[in-house]
């Protein structure tokens, strides 16, 4: 009997022990676009660092600001920055702020169907927007035509496909849409879902895709990591230096770099319609939210560490699963920035 | 359909109480009380329901009062929203799907019932329910791949041609739509309306149909003049119940509709239900007040099952009293 309990005895301490090193949990929730990163990311880090655990629920943009203001997760993480107004609600909830860390970045790409049409067509800023707001109806229209000297466009009306449920890859479209175009900032404007002047709306990349190949002359949005890894054709499109710019990782990247020069502190930054003549005009930053105190010192150290990690050794993972990573000039301010975590 | 009350007749406070307790030591009342905490169970649940939807719905309710009913403006970014287009594709999604659904499913129901062997019938309900099981976004993919495809290429053509002369059929074929919506929920109710339906007729008893042969009539007489009319009440609920499942379908229906917050009158049109907007734009809810709208859509929901619902019981009193009458003449 005593050799029982004393075998429960150290069978328990064990256990015990067992438990306390893998006590720190941390939760986070937010951005469906980055999840595939952010759950190689935290695998990883798991592995240099097995008392740490970090759960990543990726409910949506919308979703990880929510819980992180109500402080239901320790982190959020969204596609589009946070605006004054949730920034003061959480400000007003807490006491102290909440910072934004880019993390790498994303861009979308315009993909259409025209039969009898395989080359790679070039889009303007014009043609986009035109489309979009309902105004270029047609494929041979001469906003259209005038850059694809050479192509046989066709008299179909076109048929224009968007995303139906809230979504970041829509944010980056109307938030470029919002730039180029004077009437879209003021009739529709940017955010995660708005009121589409024209289109049919299907839910997710893979719905976008599938609408698209499926109907001839239709014309839509994806977002790039799709397109790669589904080998779909996608157009160029014209940056503000007037250069047509294909849509790769080393073009998105550019974008960041042409934006890093007037980065603000906060780094809530849209560097779409980015300068600089290699720069992909569609692309974002997609960001971790992190509160700006914690009261538990052991949580906030583990959540800087990983952080700091994810900034240097972390970005070599970025490529492999098609994510765009941080320019150099970038890294260098956010680790300065995360001094501020307190 | 006569229902028996039986009145236990007791001997004043003291004999009841004896009574009582004798039951509660034979199980009955513990029975009794425990099934009736289940079924009192299902009245909270829809109260809290109501109340939570009520609750989360304050801004909007206040903002747009009666107006959010009849506009049809859904813009998140300069928060105005209005649920017509929503009720409206809601309404005509549920109506297509019903209008395919029920003779076809009451026919095959009519077949398995009565006309069937047996071992036949057994077989195909074993299907049917199988049917019936299949989770919803199988049948959006199904909807995508197969009637979408379908829908553009043949028979939307083929409706223009013939019956284009009416609004119903005009406008570009996208392939997905009202219509298209509306068949893919077709396709995910036929079996509960066979299945209940099937269960239905098949309990109205020998008498009805030997007394209506012995009678000269024929068989397909005895079976739509005697047996359905006596499984009318059964054959109705197979209906709401397929009804309340195409109003509130939200993944199939997202996957075909198109998702486009317009009223047309051509069913070839894009829409898009509550059901789908609520769950697209849920999680990604940017304001406040774009959240609470999406909760009060659930609410509007809710009120619009509800009143489908009372519409459909007066249907069936209605209609079962004049059977009952010329039952009588």
């Amino acid at each position: 009997m005593k050799r029982i309990t004393g075998l429960l005895l150290v069978v328990l301490a064990v256990a015990g022990v067992l438990w306390a090193e893998s006590a720190l949990s941390i939760t986070g929730a937010g951005a469906t676009f980055p999840y595939p990163m952010y759950s190689k990311w935290f695998d990883e880090y798991h592995k240099k660092n097995a008392n740490l655990e970090i759960n990543y629920q990726s409910i949506g943009s919308g979703g990880g600001i929510k819980q992180v203001t109500e402080g239901t997760v320790d982190f959020g993480a969204t596609d589009g920055p946070m605006n004054d107004e949730q920034l003061k609600a959480f400000q007003d909830k807490h006491g102290f702020g909440i910072l934004h860390f880019p993390t790498v970045l994303g861009a979308d790409v315009p993909s259409y169907n025209i039969p009898g049409v395989s080359a790679e067509l070039n889009f303007t800023q014009e043609a986009i927007s035109g489309i979009f707001l309902g105004k270029i109806t047609k494929w041979n229209d001469p906003a259209i035509a005038g850059a694809n000297k050479g192509v046989s466009l066709p008299a179909n009306d076109i048929i224009v496909v968007h995303r139906s449920e809230g979504s970041g890859t829509t944010y980056i479209w109307t938030d470029y849409l919002s730039k180029i175009s004077d009437e879209w900032k003021t009739k529709v404007g940017k955010g995660a879902s708005v009121n589409w002047p024209v289109g049919l709306g299907q839910k997710g990349n893979e719905g976008v895709a599938g609408m698209i190949k499926q109907t001839p002359n239709s014309f839509g949005y994806i977002e790039l990591i799709y397109a790669i890894q589904n080998n779909m054709a996608y157009g160029r499109v014209k940056n503000s230096s007037g250069a047509f710019i294909k849509a790769d990782l080393a073009s998105v990247t550019a974008a960041a770099a042409g934006a890093a020069k007037n980065m603000p502190d906060d780094f809530r930054v849209s560097i779409t319609d980015a300068p600089g003549k290699t720069a992909y005009p569609i692309s974002s930053f997609t960001w971790l939210l992190v509160p700006a105190k914690f009261s538990d010192a052991t949580k906030r150290d583990a959540i800087k560490g990983f952080v700091k990690w994810m900034l240097a050794d972390g970005q070599n993972y970025t490529e492999a699963l098609s994510y765009a990573k941080l320019p150099k000039e970038v890294v260098a301010k956010e680790l300065k920035a995360l001094n501020n975590v307190q | 359909m006569a229902t028996t009350t039986t009145t236990v007749p007791s001997a004043g406070p003291v004999a009841g109480l004896r009574s009582f307790l004798s039951r509660l030591r034979e199980g009955d009342e513990i029975a009794r009380m425990i099934t009736f905490l289940f079924a009192a169970s299902v009245v909270l649940v829809t109260l809290l329901l109501v109340f939570v939807l009520w609750q989360g719905s304050v801004l909007p309710r206040h903002k747009f009062g009666f107006s959010f009913f009849r506009t049809s403006v859904w813009d998140p970014i300069f928060g105005q929203f209005g649920a017509l287009p929503f009720i409206y594709g809601t309404l005509v999604t549920a109506a297509v799907s019903l209008f395919i659904a029920v003779p076809l499913g009451i026919g095959a129901a009519i077949f398995l019932a009565e006309l069937a062997p047996a071992r036949i019938s057994d077989t195909l309900e074993f299907f049917i329910d199988l049917l019936a099981a299949v989770p919803s976004v199988i049948y959006g993919v199904l909807g995508v791949f197969i009637v979408v495809p379908l829908m553009r290429q043949y028979i939307q053509p083929a409706l223009k041609h013939s019956l284009g002369f009416l609004p119903l059929f005009q406008g570009p074929a996208y392939g997905i739509g009202f219509l298209t919506a509306g068949v893919v929920l077709a396709i995910m109710v036929i079996p509960y309306i066979i299945s209940v339906s099937r269960e239905v007729l098949l309990s109205v008893p020998r008498d009805q149909r030997e007394a209506a042969l012995s009678l000269g009539s024929t068989r397909w007489e005895a079976t739509w003049r005697v047996v359905v009319p006596f499984a009318r009440p059964g054959i109705f609920g197979s209906i709401f119940l397929a009804l309340a499942r195409a109003l509130g379908e939200t993944m199939a229906v997202t996957m075909v509709i198109g998702n486009t917050p317009i009223i047309s009158a051509s069913l070839f049109s894009p829409g898009y239900s509550i059901a789908a907007v609520i769950a697209n734009e849920l999680t990604e809810a940017s304001s406040n007040l774009h959240y609470q709208s999406l909760i009060e859509l659930g609410l509007v929901l809710f009120l619009l099952t509800f009143v489908l619902n009372g519409l459909a019981r007066l249907l069936i009193v209605a209609t079962s009293q004049r059977g009952r009458a010329m039952g009588h003449t």
